[in-house]
Parts: structure tokens; sequence; C-alpha cells
């Protein structure tokens, strides 16, 4: 009996998800050995390069369990982006500072977003919405420059970002010269996994990450069990733009500039990464390792086509559009099964 | 009394918040310059802010009329939209030029068979939304996200890569003048776009039919509706109305840029849904608010232009606007303002 209840539906879809990034990343492998697919490194400069979108996928995660949507961390990680950039490289800020008040504006965000969407019951699409025009266009107000972050402007946060943590060189490869080369890591990556592992056991254990998935299931059975729906909303929306916020100062230390048209379309990125990971949109259903592996499938496809090198770029998008496709239709399949067999 | 209750009634239409909104709109350009409202003529066509408000607004506006059915019968937005404007137009231009062909002055194909041929390509990605939704019962914004992220590189890789240009004189109508018509292309098609379909849904009873799905759609197939046949019908519309802008738009710069056509629109679109006093959650729909919203949004962008606002900075303004409609459209807010209303004649009464 305990069996059948780990294999319920949702498992089975992680279980998919999981198989399907293995074999397309052992195709990548096969096809691509000779381009350095093969190295740990490829793997790890996925992780290196998304390090942002895992965390925001996290926090998308929370908010879509609640049957909710926030499609406004795009332009909240490029206001991020800029005012780091701003505060440190124009008004010589300290690294510290700077980022405090950029986590700051995320709890702001999040709190006049949860606002909205809990106490005030406007659709959360509306909301988040408002809020990607108010991101954007806030970072434009805080300057129209591409602007860089150089060593000159500030040490601490250049020393951030160029960090390389090494792995054990065994790991690595012999280049044709014969040189060992170690894989190394970033600081990002490290803390993008620890926040994924604690949003995970928040989600798992704490009485706030249940109440997610009961609001989500159903809202006015919550409502009636005691719970505070409209307080859950709110906390929901709060950490999603928080999250956003570590996730804006990621994606500053891998870029190390600030623009207006940065992090554009990163809203459906994370939204696809959830829903391929098995995030139901309607709420309820998901959790933050399904959209951890979307995170990485989607990464991987992104590398499959750069490997390529002749393909365009667009093969990609199409590449992502067909798989979203593939998982929305598993998706209902396994709902139709699960009604019949009620 | 008669005309109190005939001022109560206006106020509390549906329509009543979307006009005030656009009035308002109108008001503060009145007071900025008065000069807005002037329509002059110019080498044989109108000229004027207004004019440029209903011209560049034409696009939101035929897709706002797509959306509200999408809106009404699924309880779900459309947001492929832009991407399926940027498809048409590319898939256009590479008829009309042959593949592969970067500018050119000649079309290969006559040029209505090619507008058709993209308006009908919006109805296919229309179908295919439709079918995800209706028949497979998924979600709309997941069902639609496939093709927002699809058509636009899709389109991408029609025009092999590249901006193709048609400077072909016929081209150009469509988005800007006709020969010897004073008033600009894209109004007439929104105008006609809107009649058409206002046409359909007041002659038969398919507005009825939408509004019943989107209210209970499992109580509409028991009536006898065809749920499924329905909604698959209200994302075709809705594919054709973006197949129509995008040739709008196409039209406009007579190339395929399909990196910037459609851009955003998806939101606009919405926006207007919403601004229009619809609800997000399906069932009964306003059109004529959907199209008043869709005007009010490019208003406020035309505004916001005209006192110098960057176009970067232009949404930070745009999002206070659309959370102060939107909070005061509320039913919390009406709400609480119909109590204090309460409370205030109860405290009349009682000094009396």
């Amino acid at each position: 009996m305990k069996k059948k209840k780990v294999f319920n539906g949702n498992n089975i879809l992680l279980l998919i998800t999981l198989v399907l990034f293995i074999g397309m990343y052992t195709i990548g492998c096969i096809v691509y050995a000779d381009k350095g697919f093969t190295h740990l490194q490829t793997f790890l400069n996925i992780l290196i390069t998304n390090a942002a979108l895992i965390v925001v996928a996290s926090g998308m995660t929370c908010v879509m369990l609640t049957g909710g949507i926030d499609i406004s961390v795009g332009s909240l990680i490029a206001m991020d982006c800029m005012f780091l950039a701003v505060s440190m490289s124009r008004w010589h800020w300290g690294a510290i500072p700077a980022i405090l008040v950029v986590l700051l504006i995320g709890i702001v965000f999040g709190c006049v977003q949860g606002y909205l969407v809990g106490y005030l019951n406007i659709q959360p699409f509306i909301v988040s919405m408002a809020g990607m025009f108010f991101g954007r266009g806030m970072t434009a107000v805080i300057s129209t420059d591409q602007l860089s972050i150089t060593q000159d402007a500030n040490r601490l946060f250049y020393t951030w970002a160029n960090a390389k943590i090494p792995l054990p060189a065994f790991l690595g490869y012999t280049n044709k010269k014969g040189k060992v080369i170690a894989p190394f890591l970033r600081p990002t990556v490290i803390i993008a996994l620890i926040v994924l592992v604690l949003v995970a056991f928040m989600l798992k254990k704490s009485r706030f990450g249940r109440s997610l998935y009961a609001v989500g299931g159903n809202e006015t059975a919550s409502k009636m069990m005691g719970l505070n729906v409209r307080r859950t909303k709110l906390l929901a929306y709060v950490l999603s733009s928080f999250l956003c916020s570590i996730a804006g100062i990621l994606y500053c230390l891998n870029t190390m500039a600030g623009s207006v048209q940065q992090a554009l379309g990163f809203e459906m990125d994370a939204i696809a990464s959830a829903v391929i990971g098995g995030t139901l949109l309607t709420g309820g259903v998901g959790n933050v390792f399904g959209s951890f592996v979307g995170v990485l499938i989607n990464g991987t496809i992104v590398t499959i086509v750069n490997s390529n090198g002749k393909l365009l770029s667009s093969w990609a998008n199409i590449a992502t559009a067909a798989l979203l496709c593939f998982f929305i239709i598993l998706q209902s399949i396994f709902a139709a099964i699960k009604d019949r067999s009620k | 009394m008669s005309r109190e209750n005939g001022l109560k009634k206006f106020t509390h239409s549906k329509l009543f918040l979307p006009l005030v909104s656009l009035a308002v709109v109108l008001l503060v350009n009145l007071i900025k310059s008065p000069a807005f409202f002037a329509i002059t003529v110019k080498q044989g066509v109108l000229y004027g802010r207004l004019i440029d408000v209903l011209n560049r607004g034409s696009e939101v506006a035929i897709l706002a009329v797509g959306q509200t059915l999408v809106v009404a019968v699924s309880a779900g937005t459309d947001i492929s939209v832009g991407s399926v404007m940027s498809l048409s137009a590319c898939f256009t231009t590479m008829l009309l030029a042959g593949f592969g062909v970067n500018t050119t002055n000649t079309i290969v194909m006559p040029l209505a068979l090619g507008i058709l041929a993209g308006i009908l390509m919006g109805g296919v990605c229309g179908a295919m939304n439709g079918a995800l939704v209706a028949k497979l019962k998924i979600q709309p914004m997941v069902a639609t996200l496939i093709l927002f992220n699809a058509a636009r590189a899709i389109g991408l890789l029609l025009n092999n890569n590249q901006i193709t240009y048609i400077r072909y004189e016929p081209y150009k109508w469509m988005g800007n003048f006709l020969p010897h018509v004073p008033i600009p292309t894209p109004i007439i098609v929104a105008a006609i776009v809107i009649i058409v379909v206002s046409l359909i849904l007041k002659k038969t009873a398919l507005g009825m039919f939408i509004q019943s799905v989107g209210i209970n759609s499992r109580a509409s197939r028991l009536v006898g509706l065809n749920s499924t046949m329905l909604c698959f019908l209200c994302y075709v519309i809705c594919g054709l109305c973006a197949g129509t802008a995008g040739m709008v738009a196409s039209s406009r710069i007579y190339c395929s840029d399909s990196a910037s056509i459609g851009l955003n629109y998806e939101m606009d679109s919405i926006l207007a849904v919403a601004l229009g006093g619809n609800s997000l959650g399906g069932g009964r729909f306003n059109m004529a608010g959907s199209i008043i919203g869709a005007y009010t949004i490019q208003a406020i962008t035309t505004t916001l232009l005209s006192f110098g606002v960057s176009t970067d900075q232009a949404p930070v303004v745009k999002a206070i606007i659309v959370i102060a409609i939107v909070v005061v459209q509320s039913p919390v807010f009406q709400d609480y303002l119909e109590n204090r209303r309460n409370r205030k004649a109860s405290a009349a009464k009682g000094v009396a």
C-alpha cells in the first residue's frame, strides 16, 4: 500500500523529467563529445549560468503552489542589477550596503504585490504584470546607460564574482598540452543550491510551507480550517520577490553589468522550468526539485544548441517549447487517468 | 428623480469605470495642451494627436477583441498573441518575397493572397492553442506559453534569420494610408474587425453561449452546448485577430522584424481586457469595455511620450495607473466604498 503511494502521478512526472534530462544529457555527450560536452565543467557551467534561474524558479514554485503567478521577476532582476551597478560604480557604495538595499527592495516589492493579491483580491497576473512594467521602467529611471562593474568600482564585489571554488583535479581532464585542468564552481552556485534546499525543506516541514499547498489545493477549505489565506498569499509573494532579489545579486555577479534590457523573458523561463518540473498552475501540486530539474533541462538545450554552433539560437526556443508541449500533454494524460480511476 | 435614477444607472453600468478612466486620461491631455483634440488635414490625410491614438491603438484593439473572448470562455489568457503577430508577419513576408530574399521591390505572389495566408497562419496558431485548452483541458496560460516561446523563433527561421523588407508600395497600405483616403488604414481595419465580431456575437447566440460556457462549462454541456467546440472557436478567433494585427504591424514598417513586432502586446491586450472591467475569471464579458481599455492604454502611452517621458521610463507611470485602476475596480474596494456610503447615510439619518 505504501509503495503505491510513492509512485503516484506527480512522482512519475518528476521521474520522467529526470529520465529525460539524463537522456538529453547523454545524447549531448555522445554527439558533441569532441566539443567538451563530456567534461564535468560543461555541467558545472550550466549551473553557473543558471544559478539565478534556480533561485527564481524556487520562488516561482512557491507562488504557483498558491495558484498564483509572478511575472514581475525578470524586471525585478533587471532593476536589482541596475541598482547594484549604479550604486557601486557611480555612488561608490560598498558591496554589502548595496546588497542589503537590494534585498530590502525585494521585500517591499513583494509586500505591495502580496497585499494587492491577498488582501484586495486582484488577479495575480494583472498585479505582477504591473510589477513587471514598474520594474522595467524603474530600471530606466535609475539609469538608461549600460553600466559595467569594474574592478576599480568595487574590489570586494569583483573578487566575489571572480572567485573560483576548485574541485579535486581527478574530476577534471587533460588538455592538448598535457596540463590537467580542474573543474571549478562559482560561489553563486553554492548560494543557489543552499536556497534551493532551504525552500524545499520549508515546503516539506514548516507550517508556512504546508499552508502554501493547502491554500493552492482548496482555498475555501483552508479558510474553513482556520488558515489565514490572505497572509499566506501575501507571504508567498514576499518570498518570491525576496528570492528574486537574491537571484538579482547572483545574476549581477555573473554578468557584472546593469542594463535596461537585462533578464528579458526571465519570468517565462522560470515558469517553463516549473511547469516542466511538474508544478501545476492551478496550485497545490509541485515541488522545487522538479523546478530545479526543469532549469537543468533548459540549460542543457541551450548548451546543445551552442555546442552545435551551426544552429540558430532560435532553435533553443523551439526545443524548449516542444518539450513544454510534451510535458503539458503528459500532465493532462495523467490527470485524465486519475479522473477515470476515481 | 428619474434623472437621478438615470445617473445611477450610468454610474453602476459596467462601462462607467472604463469610460471614466479614458475621460481622465484625455482630460489630463486637454489641460496640458489644448491642441490635443485639434485635427488638421495635411497633404490630404488627417493629422492630430487623437488620430494618432486611434491609429497606434489599432493593434491592441484588434487583439483585445480576441482576448476578451478567450478570457470569457476559458477564464485564462492567451499570452501567445504577440509572438503569433510576429510569426504571421514573417510568414507573409516570406511568401511575398520568397524564402531567403532579404529585400525586394516586387512580390512573387498576389498581395491579397499573402495577407490572407498571414491571417490564416494566426488562425492555425489559435487552433493549436484551442486544441490544447479545449480538448486536452490544459490551463490556458501554460498552453499558450508554448507558442509564446516558439512562434517568434519559427518566424525568424522562416525569414532565414534576417529582416525581410518589402519595398512594394501597396504592401504599405494596410499600416499607413490607402491612396485618396484621409483616415489611416489601421483604424479602418480595427473598425472592420470590431464590427464583424460584434455582428457575429449580436446576430447569433454565440455571445450568450460563450458566456454560459465561461460561467459553468459542465452545466452548459449538460444543457446541450458543445463547450469544447465553443472554446476552440474562441481561440481560433483570437488567433485570427492576432494574425490581422500582425499584418497591420508589419505593413506599418513594411518589413518583418521578428524581434520587435508584437513585443509585449500580449500584456497590453490582457490589460485592455482588465481595464475594460472584465473579470479575468471568465464568464460575462463586455467587448466595448475591452476596446475602450485598449485605446485608454494607447492614450496613456501617447500622453507620456508627449510629456517627454522616455520610452523606457514610461512603464513606471503605466504600472501605477494600472494598479490605481484595478484597485478602484476591485470588489473589496467597492465594498468599502459602499459601506462608507451606507454609514454616512445612516449617520445623516440619525442627525435628522
